[in-house]
């Protein structure tokens, strides 16, 4: 299953104790589901508060008098506008506005910042921000901690009943609640919940309470991917990569307006171009009709046989009950209604442009 | 008389008066996980060991499962449209996938027992 160069959860034995399945994922080995199985996990997140174990996406602490100034540069932000506490979906872009990754930064004072990235891009993110940081009076500093996600609409009365209190917290704001805890009203599910970085001793602390309250069941990487399909998340990597912009990608609202206008980040010019020149394919949902799940990597056709795009994530939604997926389209066809097929092992499936999400987000926005 | 072999790929073949009905195992769909689709085989068709008869289709992945002898397909399991799940719940009874008339019974020799079968997968 994984190669020997697999790196290794540090709670990787409170896995196998809970019967986790492991697999590979980013260089890393990770529980992929539970012996309740993906279809039960998945639904529980949705019903109660499912316990992630994240631990293989990476927290940077970025500080210094030139931290705004640095994150300005390598993102499409205005990091000096966000409030204390307050977070920010965006995107690392290159000179092609190509999306290198996406981030969660959020302010954790005048010049402190935290960033949460992909496991997958952890050395290349912080690599390249170094080399952008060159001349700037800021520290990047890669954090050691254990992160965990607890996702779900019972996720603040069991945190709470757990001894953390956290519910007056809003969606995509961020804290210090302890010395080295980081803890965000955030998550990759679409229901509310927290993501918490902590250090290892206080994660099997903080993990023994949680398991006190019988709402909370551990939840594998394979649920954690069916619930951010129905959410409509994308997956770097596979739904977006350097060579989607924000604007196929769809992701132009994570993009203050002054700043697509006279942001001056790295990719300025040629997104500005690519506002201009619109797009070209666009990122949509997709619904294959009848039970068939279809995957990434399948190719879609328009009604007369021509090419139209590409499936980038899919699956089976247990919440929604029937197939999901992402991809993109030929942004002429990328209107609801559009006949598309998808076609998988010599056969055709009518697959039809959704809205995103599948499956209502329910963040707690205050 | 009825008799049930096994193969490595974690398929069970139930033989009675030439025709075989094939299944997978409990090992395997606990494997696969949640089956969401059976993408089932037409009758009639005509397979050759090591084609693929059916392809299962779990919420993460699809993975084909394979004629284990050759032979004639003269049934699928048509349970399985409504309730793919069917191969979760029971896998070795009524989540079974086609049935066959078998083209040469000889190439059972070569299969498990249920004994050996379990051994395999320790």
């Amino acid at each position: 299953m994984t190669g020997d160069d697999a790196r290794h959860l540090p709670l990787e034995d409170i896995h196998k104790t809970a019967g986790a399945k492991f697999g590979p994922f980013a260089g890393w080995s990770m529980p992929l589901t539970y012996p309740a199985g993906v279809m039960k996990e998945h639904l529980h997140v949705r019903e109660h508060a499912g316990l992630f174990d994240i631990s293989h996406m990476k927290l940077f602490e970025v500080e210094g008098p030139d931290a705004v100034a640095l994150l300005d540069l390598a993102c499409p932000l205005d990091a000096g506008a966000l409030a204390p506490s307050q977070s920010k979906y965006t995107l690392l872009l290159d000179e092609k506005a190509g999306i290198l990754d996406d981030l969660i930064v959020t302010r954790l004072g005048d010049s402190r910042f935290m960033v949460v990235a992909n496991a997958g891009n952890a050395a290349a993110d912080e690599a390249h921000l170094k080399a952008v940081a060159a001349g700037f009076d800021v520290r990047i500093t890669p954090l050691d901690r254990v992160f965990l996600a607890l996702q779900g609409p019972d996720a603040a009365a069991v945190l709470s009943h757990a001894g953390v209190e956290a519910g007056s917290l809003v969606f995509m704001h961020g804290i210090e609640p302890k010395e080295d805890w980081f803890l965000t009203r955030s998550g990759y599910t679409g229901e509310d919940g927290f993501e918490i970085g902590l250090p290892e001793a206080d994660a099997r602390e903080l993990i023994a309470r949680l398991f006190e309250d019988e709402r909370v069941q551990w939840i594998g990487l394979a649920a954690r991917d069916s619930l951010r399909l129905e959410a409509g998340l994308c997956l770097h990597g596979q739904d977006i990569g350097p060579v989607t912009t924000p604007v196929d990608a769809g992701l132009m609202w994570a993009i203050p307006k002054e700043i697509r206008a006279s942001g001056t980040f790295i990719g300025a010019p040629a997104l500005r171009a690519a506002i201009a020149a619109g797009a070209a394919r666009k990122r949509v949902g997709l619904k294959p009709e009848g039970r068939q799940p279809v995957r990434a990597g399948t190719p879609l056709f328009d009604a007369d046989g021509n090419p139209a795009g590409t499936v980038t994530s899919g699956g089976f939604g247990p919440s929604a009950g029937h197939p999901v997926a992402m991809g993109y389209v030929s942004a002429a066809l990328a209107s609801p209604g559009t006949p598309l097929f998808a076609e998988v092992r010599g056969t055709k499936i009518p697959v039809a442009i959704h809205p995103l999400p599948f499956t209502p987000h329910r963040y707690r926005k205050g | 008389m009825t008799k049930t072999y096994f193969t490595e790929d974690h398929e069970w073949i139930r033989v009675e008066g030439g025709v075989a009905t094939i299944g997978i195992t409990d090992y395997a769909q606990e494997q696969l996980g949640d089956i969401v689709f059976v993408e089932l085989p037409e009758i009639g068709r005509q397979l050759v060991k090591g084609d693929t008869a059916v392809v299962v289709e779990s919420v993460k992945a699809a993975s084909d499962v394979y004629a284990p002898v050759d032979g004639e397909i003269t049934e699928a399991n048509e349970a399985l449209s409504a309730d793919p799940a069917l191969v979760n719940s029971a896998a070795a009874g009524e989540g079974w996938l086609w049935k066959m008339k078998l083209a040469d019974e000889s190439q059972l020799n070569g299969l498990m027992d249920e004994a050996a079968y379990n051994s395999h997968i320790g």
